[in-house]
């Protein structure tokens, strides 16, 4: 059997007395995608900079496809197949939204000259980027932020793609754009691991979804199932953060 | 197959992709023109033009190469002196040990990469404001070091050999021609240094280092070739000023002044493009000559003009031609020229 495309083995990390990832372990196989939920300060982030390796874990190991990254830094994995967008989108604000996915062609995906050119052309293409070639990235709206995001994410040519709150702040439209593109990356055949607020975006998308509280898993399935699941109802949809502070309030 | 041929079911069209724009053409032909009259001014003027400008072409190599260090690199380095020094010692013991001292500023130049490559070890340790301070602390270490050392004149200073012989028009012309070949050495090797793979990566490390790493940019190595660069260009100058002064004194060589000056330049010139060091060179040699009979006024007054700068104008001089006209020296940028199959999305 072909080893998981992603394996998270018993990933601890805490950040002085808050633990974001406790004994997390985590599996994702090739060409699958996996949703993640959960309330503010589950460990979603920290979890995808552990994947990433933006952050190291204290304890546990990170494997990608067979091979342990735990130790591997963040530039490394990109060229290893590690695709990653971040919540906040950070683009290269004075370079254009070609040149954007261009560092990422020749750094990520190790492409030179013409085929790199064409090779981020065609993701701007599928990203719905390519009239804004030659706009300066500081110059876009909220929603192709996100999308030139997803964009440099494709343009390292990852076998894993790492979606975090891509859909957060788009309006209804816009997120159904962006579900369909990740769709058909998906149907392409990449690994997508999906962490979003915008459950309904997931649950059209995914095919599996985790739920994470406190670091730890607290529901793993199907997406329905794991939405239906009374704990993520108390933790996530019917318990929201207000509740929480109240609740910490009176005690 | 790639996953981007797979994304798109559209046959997949010839992209044409220009590195410059349409007003360099015309750029290039007036840069051209510049470079011709300023090789053959040595024969136009006297000796007196030819040695202020020495100093001009010094001071565009400094800027340009603490811009490449802090406008691409991010670091903000205070102590770039220390290269200053090494190159301008260099010259002084190259000289001693019987090498022309013309030709011993290019190997003062490679003796700077060879102290700066183990500098950076610790340096590299430090970060934002401690990298400053530090390669400041580094830079002193250097001097406390030179003024030790008995050969080099310890704390006195030296003079240059090996330059008596040669006449002194002849002199004054040959150091104005490497020192305009430091000049235009220090600008090609940026432009061509930003215009390849690695510069496109630079300026995603000058805009935003955590996504320049996810973008696979080993931030690290970028910012170590940086460092290398700025490094044998500022130990060229120094060999620059001292074959022009004929001697060298530490607490000059290794003065602060020099990191001031550049930083100087660039804010007035615009930080993290090709022109703007250039133009701040020119402006601040503008307000050198201008002002120095005033005094220590002079030092107030350029104090004045960065401040007035940093807060009204941000990407400098050049920041504000750039905005008004669109127009570009040095393209290192791509244009996305057309596609055959431009659909609209």
């Amino acid at each position: 059997m072909a080893p998981p495309l992603l394996h998270l083995d018993g990933v601890t990390k805490s950040f002085g007395k808050v633990t974001v990832a406790r004994e997390l372990t985590l599996s994702v196989q090739p060409g699958e995608a996996l949703g993640i939920v959960g309330p503010n300060g589950a460990g979603k982030s920290s979890l995808f900079a552990m994947i990433s390796g933006d952050l190291r874990p204290d304890s546990g190991a990170v494997w990608l496809a067979g091979r342990e990254v735990t130790a591997v830094p963040a530039h490394a994995r990109t060229r290893a197949g590690v695709g990653r967008t971040y919540q906040v989108p950070r683009p290269f604000e004075h370079l254009t939204v070609f040149e954007n996915v261009l560092v990422c062609a020749h750094q990520g995906a190790g492409l030179k000259g013409r085929q790199a050119w064409t090779h981020s052309m065609d993701v701007l293409d599928g990203t719905g980027l390519a009239a804004l070639a030659n706009t300066p990235a500081g110059r876009l709206t909220l929603l192709q932020r996100k999308r030139l995001e997803v964009a440099r994410a494709i343009g390292t040519a990852p076998r894993l793609l790492l979606l975090d709150e891509v859909a957060g702040g788009l309006t209804e439209p816009e997120v159904l754009e962006l579900v369909e593109v990740v769709r058909r990356l998906h149907a392409e055949g990449l690994g997508i691991v999906w962490i979003e607020h915008v459950v309904h975006a997931l649950v059209r998308t995914v095919g599996r979804m985790v739920c994470l509280a406190g670091g730890d898993v607290v529901a793993d399935g199907e997406p329905i199932a794991v939405l239906a699941d009374p704990k993520v109802r108390e933790l996530y949809l019917g318990g929201g953060p207000e509740t929480g502070l109240l609740d910490e309030e009176g005690s | 197959m790639t996953i981007s041929q797979m994304l798109t079911t559209r046959a997949t069209a010839a992209v044409d992709v220009t590195r410059a724009a349409r007003s360099s053409k015309l750029s290039a032909v007036a840069l051209l023109i510049a470079v011709a009259v300023l090789t053959a001014l040595p024969f136009l003027v006297f000796s007196t033009v030819t040695d202020t400008l020495v100093n001009l072409f010094v001071l565009v190599a400094l800027a340009s190469m603490w811009n490449l260090l802090a406008g691409f690199g991010g670091l903000v380095s205070v102590g770039q002196q220390a290269y200053i020094g090494i190159g301008a010692y260099s010259v002084i013991a190259l000289a001693d040990l019987g090498v022309q001292p013309y030709l011993a500023v290019p190997l003062a130049a490679l003796t700077c990469a060879v102290f700066a490559l183990p500098t950076s070890w610790p340096a590299f340790r430090l970060r934002g404001d401690y990298f400053a301070v530090g390669t400041w602390v580094i830079a002193e270490v250097y001097r406390l070091l030179v003024v030790r050392v008995d050969s080099l004149g310890g704390g006195s200073g030296k003079g240059l050999t090996g330059l008596s012989g040669i006449d002194q028009v002849l002199r004054g012309a040959l150091t104005y021609w490497v020192a305009l070949a430091l000049a235009l050495a220090t600008i090609a090797g940026c432009y061509l240094l930003l215009r390849g793979r690695l510069g496109l990566s630079l300026m995603a490390v000058r805009d935003e280092e955590t996504a320049a790493s996810s973008a696979g940019i080993d931030v690290r190595r970028a910012k170590q070739v940086v460092y290398l660069v700025s490094a044998v260009g500022c130990g060229a100058a120094g060999g620059v000023i001292t074959v022009s002064s004929l001697s060298v004194n530490p607490d000059a060589i290794f003065s602060v002044q020099w990191s001031a000056y550049m930083i100087f330049i660039v804010v007035i010139g615009g930080i993290g493009s090709i022109e703007g060091p250039l133009i701040g060179a020119v402006v601040f040699f503008g307000l050198q000559q201008l002002l120095s009979d005033y005094g220590s006024w002079y030092l107030v007054l350029l104090g004045a003009i960065g401040i007035a700068a940093a807060l009204r104008l941000p990407r400098g001089l050049w920041g504000l031609v750039r905005d008004r006209t669109g127009l570009s020296l040095f393209p290192v940028g791509y244009f996305v020229q057309k596609r055959d199959s431009d659909v609209v999305s």
